[in-house]
């Protein structure tokens, strides 16, 4: 089976060291590290943002060279902002994620997943924040791409809509997709990803199963802060 | 839907409008001389109605491509120094060549344009922040009208002068159809490929980022825009002089008809613009003032107050 994700030299010229990346199942990566790790960093250079060294397979197809249809089944990127440059409505919005000539169901079923369904027809400059990132989100997982990148997903949005966003991403690996998250709370990261990625200063410096990765050192050294028993204490 | 049906609609009666009006002095020509009706419709209102057509529809077409690019409404062709530079080279080159010459003047204005253009990269770099762009867009107006303003001061002769601030003004009057297709040409084809660019306009709309995370080479799309509003600009300031206020009017207008997607607007606002130039030369015309109005002016008259109008706008909507 070839490997969901494979890159080589992934790179961005002071932000980003040098690095591969290998997904070889579908899974739900997180990227945690302290602000300036090059989370970011490494999102963009993987979604062909300003790396052109890089080569980022996508099961096995080669994403430099994939036109923009093609590409909107391959990858989806969420960028950190949750601004949008023209007031479209949300279903617009999300039909902005899809190739054209796209069937509107596939937006249909975006906007239900992310219960946008009273908003649909709405400008997206009269909704709330949280509202608004919901719409950015769905219109990255409406196309059901192989890969998506997403910066931050859970910011922006209440508990119960962080743990319903986090099951949903489950459910999109369960259906073979691959997902890799920038993420600040660790307390998700454990509990939903099944591979966890330690970035600091531009490079990964740990990568592995998220428990073992979260009760051992790694996080110690990097955020300086530790598990007590009332949650997690500066060093 | 509607849109569809009542835009070319709307465009070809004001066409037709414009062929014919003054109605009353048209049909008693005919009916003394055919043969010199038709030459006076041949002569004078074509070349005039088609000028404003497609003069008024590159303005629009162009308007639309740039603040899509600039991801704001506030963008034109007027801002960026297209224009002015546009206006600037067509001046200097009148000076050396004379205003006889449409070739001359085209490729004189094109130049300056482009001179503008090249300077506005130079200054604001490839990659530049909007408000970088439109900041260094208003120095070069800025300077291109002192610069015009210093070439009119040191014309070569009072009618020299006279000539070059009529024509500086903007107008559609007395243009051959040699000239309208000068113009006219070079403005449909700009439209054409600027059409091409609808779709990475629209994805423009989701950032730069997500724009090129869909493959699309945002740089390239930067250069090809600010180069073709240029040409189709600068090919119809050569003939008709700098005409402001519709490249900034028509797009905001053509988003209401495309849900807000800045790309797709591109076309609705080349028909708006094509329009609203058919409009303002026909309300030149029948303005009783017994001379006639540089266009120029009316579409400055009107649209300043628009332009306020959607500052104010914009002001309360930020505030709120």
């Amino acid at each position: 089976m070839t490997a969901p994700l494979a890159a080589t030299g992934l790179a961005l010229p002071g932000r980003l060291e040098p690095t591969d990346l290998l997904v070889d199942a579908p899974s739900l990566v997180c990227l945690v590290g302290p602000n300036g790790s090059g989370k970011t960093s490494l999102l963009h250079a993987l979604a062909g943002i300003g790396a052109p060294s890089s080569t980022v397979r996508i099961g096995g197809v080669d994403c430099g060279g994939a036109a923009p249809a093609e590409r909107r089944r391959l990858l989806a990127f969420l960028p950190a902002s949750r601004e949008a440059a023209w007031p479209v409505t949300v279903r617009d919005l999300v039909a902005l994620g899809l190739p054209a000539g796209a069937a509107a169901a596939e937006a249909d079923w975006a906007i239900a997943a992310l219960a946008l369904e009273e908003f649909a027809n709405r400008r997206i400059d009269q909704l709330s924040t949280g509202e608004r990132s919901r719409a950015l989100i769905a219109r990255a997982l409406a196309p059901k791409p192989r890969l998506l990148l997403l910066d931050e997903p859970v910011a922006n949005l209440d508990p119960l809509w962080q743990l319903r966003l986090m099951d949903l991403l489950k459910r999109t690996v369960a259906a073979g997709q691959t997902v890799l998250i920038a993420l600040h709370d660790l307390d998700l990261a454990a509990r939903y990803a099944d591979r966890l990625i330690v970035m600091n200063a531009r490079r990964i410096v740990a990568d592995g199963e998220p428990r073992a990765l979260i009760e051992g050192d790694a996080i110690r050294s990097v955020f300086g802060i530790q598990m007590g028993k009332d949650g997690w204490q500066p060093v | 839907m509607k849109a569809r049906i009542l835009l070319p609609a709307l465009l070809l009666l004001l066409f037709a409008a414009s062929l014919l009006t003054p109605w009353s002095d048209f049909a008693q020509l005919w009916q003394q001389d055919q043969a010199l009706a038709l030459a006076v419709l041949q002569e004078l209102r074509l070349p005039r109605a088609s000028l404003a057509l497609t003069y008024g529809a590159m303005l629009g077409a162009a308007g639309a491509a740039i603040q899509a690019l600039f991801a704001n409404p506030l963008a034109s062709p007027d801002l960026t120094g297209t224009t002015s530079g546009a206006a600037l080279g067509a001046v200097v080159t009148a000076y050396l060549l004379g205003f006889a010459s449409p070739l001359a003047l085209s490729a004189g204005a094109v130049a300056g344009a482009l001179g503008a253009l090249l300077l506005l990269l130079a200054l604001a770099g490839p990659k530049a922040e909007t408000a970088t762009l439109l900041l260094a867009g208003l120095a070069i107006s800025a300077l291109a009208g002192a610069l015009t303003t210093l070439a009119l001061a040191l014309a070569p002769s009072p009618f020299a002068f006279y000539d070059a601030y009529d024509w500086l003004m903007g107008s559609l009057i007395d243009r051959s159809l040699s000239q309208a297709a000068f113009a006219g040409i070079p403005a449909l084809l700009t439209i054409m490929l600027l059409l091409r660019l609808r779709a990475p306009l629209d994805a423009l709309t989701l950032g730069e980022d997500v724009a090129i995370s869909f493959g699309y080479d945002v740089r390239r799309l930067r250069i090809e825009i600010v180069s073709l509003t240029a040409l189709g600009v600068g090919a119809c300031v050569a003939i008709c002089g700098a005409i402001g206020f519709i490249g900034l009017v028509a797009p905001i207008f053509a988003r209401r008809l495309t849900g807000g997607h800045p790309g797709r607007a591109i076309l609705p606002a080349a028909a708006l613009g094509g329009a609203l130039l058919l409009a303002a030369d026909l309300a030149v015309r029948a303005a009783p003032l017994g001379r006639t109005l540089p266009i120029g002016v009316v579409t400055a008259l009107l649209g300043a107050p628009f332009f306020l109008w959607l500052v104010a706008h914009m002001r309360w909507r930020f505030e709120r």
